[in-house]
């Protein structure tokens, strides 16, 4: 079992771990889920994600060309330093993996969940062929400080991040060390996300707690991002799902849909015709919970779809869920039912995301 | 009122007259984590020792309650199914599950005391 530079850290601060993608990681620590979850809401939270691949890639001028054939996302018009959130996508549009790439001064970043690291690593190595210098890193811990409180607390250790946009980085110093900043995250919360060397990250996480920030779990991860309504790779998406199904088309860019990359042909065709499931949020009535495979039905007791991540929201104070239904149920209000424990509870269809999002797009785009 | 016994899934019960009252360890809501959603077992309906009598649900997972003695449900807690908070406060006291009018009285005997219970869950833990 791999473990990260923190592994003591959260040892010494009583977290209860877990295995995740071939990881010992932290589920959450002695206050538990629903403190840590409203702690980042509240204040801020630090998420150890160093288990996540952070994938460099270098190269000549044909390298944004060579990338654009991979990855359906506009990279020629993304600035140094922005960052834009893509899929690398199977023939038929099915979702290998979702990742935030970053355009860099030497190339770029790419941010892999991680139990599909090493696997995209193959697919895009292969895919870009010789000429390109590309590494998983292995040197690199990536911790997200998230919440409101964050960017009073890690400006007082690395000046200058305040001034950074939503899905904007930039290069920064810490003990003389370069590290790497975006604001970016998965909780739904103003945030950052900092990629450091394994030798300073104890250090830096130690620090940031000192000025009042809190190590937080994946258990609180996950009612985070759910509440958010943002998509976990393996519940939500998979490799039987495309963008459009997976209700992320605003993730494609517009002038790329009619070009070619792996699935484009798959997405237009979508895009024509239409999807036939499609991911909605779930909002059951009660308090009833309804967990990932719940099958869900119409009132005529007719399979309609499956819920692919359920749990209850600590801050909207009830269940919530996302799943995919036929794509006639898909609006707002539409009465359904879920199967939980051989009985059938109504719930109905509801927007995402279940609770406001609080990103910050007001400052300078550094390097922008 | 009786002292209290324990099952090795993680529940106690206390019996007064023929009246047993269940609910889920201490022990049970730290493994559990926060909890979330509780159901508990029909009035007037008869359970069986060691079978399913509801479920909680902490923000991780879902678990079945089993009874620790067969009989009849006489009462229900339905404050724990309104803020099933209550069941990590307190679980060996208000947050009690359910009372059961006892069928065989002899099936406590196969239950820890608090000492024993102690010892299997630490055991268990590790």
């Amino acid at each position: 079992m791999n473990k990260t530079a923190l592994y003591n850290l959260h040892k010494k601060f009583d977290a209860k771990f877990v295995s995740f993608a071939g990881y010992e990681m932290p589920i959450q620590y002695k206050n538990g889920i629903i403190s840590e979850h409203n702690l980042t809401r509240q204040e801020s939270g630090i998420f150890d994600v160093s288990h996540m691949g952070q994938l460099f890639i270098e190269g000549d001028d044909s390298l944004t060309d060579k990338l654009q054939n991979i990855f359906p996302t506009d990279l020629k018009n993304l600035s140094v330093n922005q960052s834009k959130y893509s899929f690398l996508m199977n023939d038929n549009a099915g979702i290998h993996d979702d990742l935030i790439i970053t355009k860099i001064s030497k190339g770029y970043m790419i941010i892999l969940n991680a139990a599909c690291k090493e696997k995209d690593y193959k697919i895009i190595k292969s895919k870009l062929g010789e000429g390109f210098k590309i590494s998983l890193s292995k040197d690199l811990s990536l911790i997200a400080v998230q919440g409101p409180e964050s960017k009073n607390i890690i400006e007082k250790i690395i000046p200058g991040i305040n001034k950074l946009n939503f899905m904007f980085g930039g290069d920064f110093k810490y003990n003389l060390n370069n590290i790497y900043v975006t604001r970016s995250g998965y909780t739904g919360e103003d945030g950052f996300e900092i990629s450091i060397n394994n030798n300073d990250v104890v250090e830096f996480v130690e620090k940031l707690i000192s000025l009042g920030s809190h190590l937080i779990g994946l258990g609180a991860r996950d009612t985070l991002r759910l509440e958010a309504g943002l998509c976990l790779y393996g519940n939500d998406i998979d490799e039987n799902t495309s963008p459009l199904e997976a209700n992320l088309k605003w993730a494609i860019s517009k002038n790329r849909i009619n070009s070619n990359f792996p699935g484009s042909k798959k997405i237009q065709e979508q895009i024509n015709q239409g999807v036939t499931k499609l991911r909605v949020g779930i909002k059951p009535d009660g308090k009833i919970i309804a967990r990932e495979s719940t099958k869900i039905f119409d009132e005529n007791h007719n399979q309609i779809g499956k819920i692919t991540s359920g749990s209850f929201g600590p801050s909207v104070k009830s269940p919530i869920a996302m799943g995919y239904v036929n794509n006639t149920y898909t609006k707002e209000n539409t009465k359904i039912f879920l199967e939980i424990r051989g009985k059938k509870f109504s719930a109905s269809v509801c927007k995402l995301p279940f609770y406001k999002k609080n990103y910050y797009k007001g400052g300078i785009n550094v390097g922008g | 009122m009786s002292e209290v016994k324990f099952s090795k899934e993680h529940e106690w019960v206390t019996i007064k007259d023929d009246v047993a009252t269940i609910g889920i360890t201490k022990h049970a809501t730290e493994l559990l984590g926060d909890i979330v959603f509780a159901e508990l077992p029909e009035k007037g309906s008869s359970v069986t020792k060691d079978g399913t009598a509801g479920v909680v649900e902490s923000t991780k997972a879902a678990s079945d309650v089993y009874t620790p003695i067969s009989g009849e449900v006489v009462d229900t807690n339905q404050s724990i199914v309104d803020d099933p908070s209550k069941i990590n406060t307190d679980p060996e006291g208000d947050a009690w599950f359910f009372k059961l009018k006892i069928k065989d009285l002899n099936e406590i005997n196969s239950l820890m005391n608090r000492e024993e219970y102690e010892k299997f869950a630490k055991e268990s833990a590790n």
